[in-house]
């Protein structure tokens, strides 16, 4: 399988969930793991460009497929990915647990809708639970998000 | 959680994938994984094989049939929701799609895998019920019809046999007045209770072991709903008449 563009094994128990394949096997610890039942969505990753949850698939599935995580987003000390820009900007954030998985499933809906309207950001974001920022902020972020992405 | 040991198989037709059901004891079919990988997480299943279908070729069309639109077993219910041949056919699934779950468990979890997962409180098996639909089970020993009112069997239980994979579900056009409302605690949650209406045919789901169908002039009749932390059952029944109003309102 492919994550963030370079080829890895797939692990050889296949009870492994890709959440903690792409955590404890990958070292990628961005991917973070709130409830491993797709209730919480802070474990969102691209799989061949859609958002889907790391801890609702196997490992093995993933295999000849690409996967993408936040740490895929910006590389190390690179300007930042436009919508961790537009979160930083409109501090769409405040302790970050949730953040990679908004990220990841902003990616996915802006790729799908470039210029979404606020019906489509509320659905979009629906899934993904912030237990600190009361999510206007984050609502505000997906449109500065789509902005700086439009640019 | 973790998942518990199983062995696992990644057919690569659906004639294997058939014979692996039927010689094989105690194996589930892996679809979307957006019911059966949560079960696993929390060992509340815990079969002996994992038959995982996503690699079969081939099985993922949405396409007309007979009048009403065919859902083959890969169609992603997002795949459903954005296609143009279901909101032509048959707008009513269209509709029901984008009440399950949310977007992202959509790009993952299939329409059939709603349909034998037989959730009572699952829109989809309600949805095929009021279209009188049908779905066809494939096995080693041949494709068989199970007609929607045959199908559910009980809470997560059909008519389907353990060797039988659902190839694909069919929905008759949605020609007449049609209207899906639920009530839920919270968006993208499973309904509290909810009501189908496919012309002057009513489903109910969330209410009873199985969704069922109703009389719109008594929908409550003869329905003992359960209670929980959510819901009591008299505000189960209150839910009835009020969605029932609503749709034949719509
Ligand atoms: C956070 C969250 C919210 C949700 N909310 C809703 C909701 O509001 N409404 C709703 O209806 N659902 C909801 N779901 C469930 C979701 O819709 C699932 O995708 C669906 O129930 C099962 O489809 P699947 O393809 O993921 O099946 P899987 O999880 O892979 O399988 C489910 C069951 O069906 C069997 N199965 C699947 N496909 C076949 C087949 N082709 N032949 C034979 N057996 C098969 C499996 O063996 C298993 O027992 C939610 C899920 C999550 C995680
Ligand atoms: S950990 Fe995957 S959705 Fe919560
Ligand atoms: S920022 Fe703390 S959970 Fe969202």
């Amino acid at each position: 399988m492919k994550v963030n563009g370079s080829l890895h094994a797939p692990p050889l128990d296949p009870r492994r969930l890709l959440s903690d394949h792409l955590r404890h096997d990958l070292g990628l610890t961005g991917t973070h793991v709130g409830c491993e039942h797709g209730v919480c969505g802070c474990c969102t990753v691209l799989l061949d460009g859609e958002p889907v949850r790391s801890c609702l698939m196997l490992a093995v599935q993933a295999e000849g497929h690409e996967v993408s995580t936040v740490e895929g987003l910006a590389a190390a000390g690179a300007p930042l990915h436009p919508v961790q820009q537009a979160f930083h900007e409109c501090q769409g954030l405040q302790c970050g647990f949730c953040t990679p998985g908004f990220l990841m499933s902003v990616v996915g809906l802006l790729a799908q809708h470039p210029d979404p309207t606020p019906e489509q950001v509320e659905e979009a974001i629906a899934g993904n639970l912030c237990r600190c920022t009361g999510y206007a902020s984050i609502r505000r972020a997906v449109h500065r998000a789509a902005e700086l992405s439009g640019k | 959680m973790k998942p518990p040991r199983f062995e696992y198989h990644a057919p690569s037709t659906v004639e294997e994938a058939c014979e692996l059901l039927g010689s094989l004891e105690d194996a589930k079919v892996l679809a979307g994984g957006q019911s059966l990988i949560p079960l696993l997480n929390f060992r509340l299943a815990q079969p002996a094989h994992l038959v995982d279908i996503n690699r079969l070729p081939g099985l993922d069309a949405i396409y007309e049939r007979d009048g009403g639109v065919a859902v083959q077993a890969l169609a992603r219910q997002a795949a459903v929701e954005d296609s143009e041949v279901a909101a032509h056919v048959c707008p009513l699934l269209t509709a029901a799609v984008r009440l399950v779950a949310h977007r992202v468990i959509r790009n993952r979890g299939t329409v059939c895998g709603s349909i034998a997962h037989a959730d009572p409180a699952s829109e989809l098996p309600a949805v095929l019920l009021a279209l009188g639909g049908h779905v066809i089970g494939r096995s080693a020993r041949g494709d068989r019809i199970i007609d929607a009112g045959d199908l559910f069997k009980g809470v997560f239980e059909t008519a389907l046999a353990a060797d039988e994979l659902l190839v694909e579900a069919w929905f008759p056009a949605s020609s007449g007045a049609f209207a899906i409302v639920e009530e839920s605690r919270r968006h993208g949650d499973f309904a509290l209770a909810g009501a189908v209406r496919a012309s002057g045919r009513l489903a109910l789901f969330g209410v009873a072991p199985t969704p069922v169908l109703a009389d719109p002039a008594n929908p409550g009749r003869g329905l003992q709903p359960s209670g929980d932390l959510e819901a009591t059952p008299e505000f189960r029944l209150h839910l009835v008449r009020v969605l029932t109003e609503r749709v034949f309102a719509a």
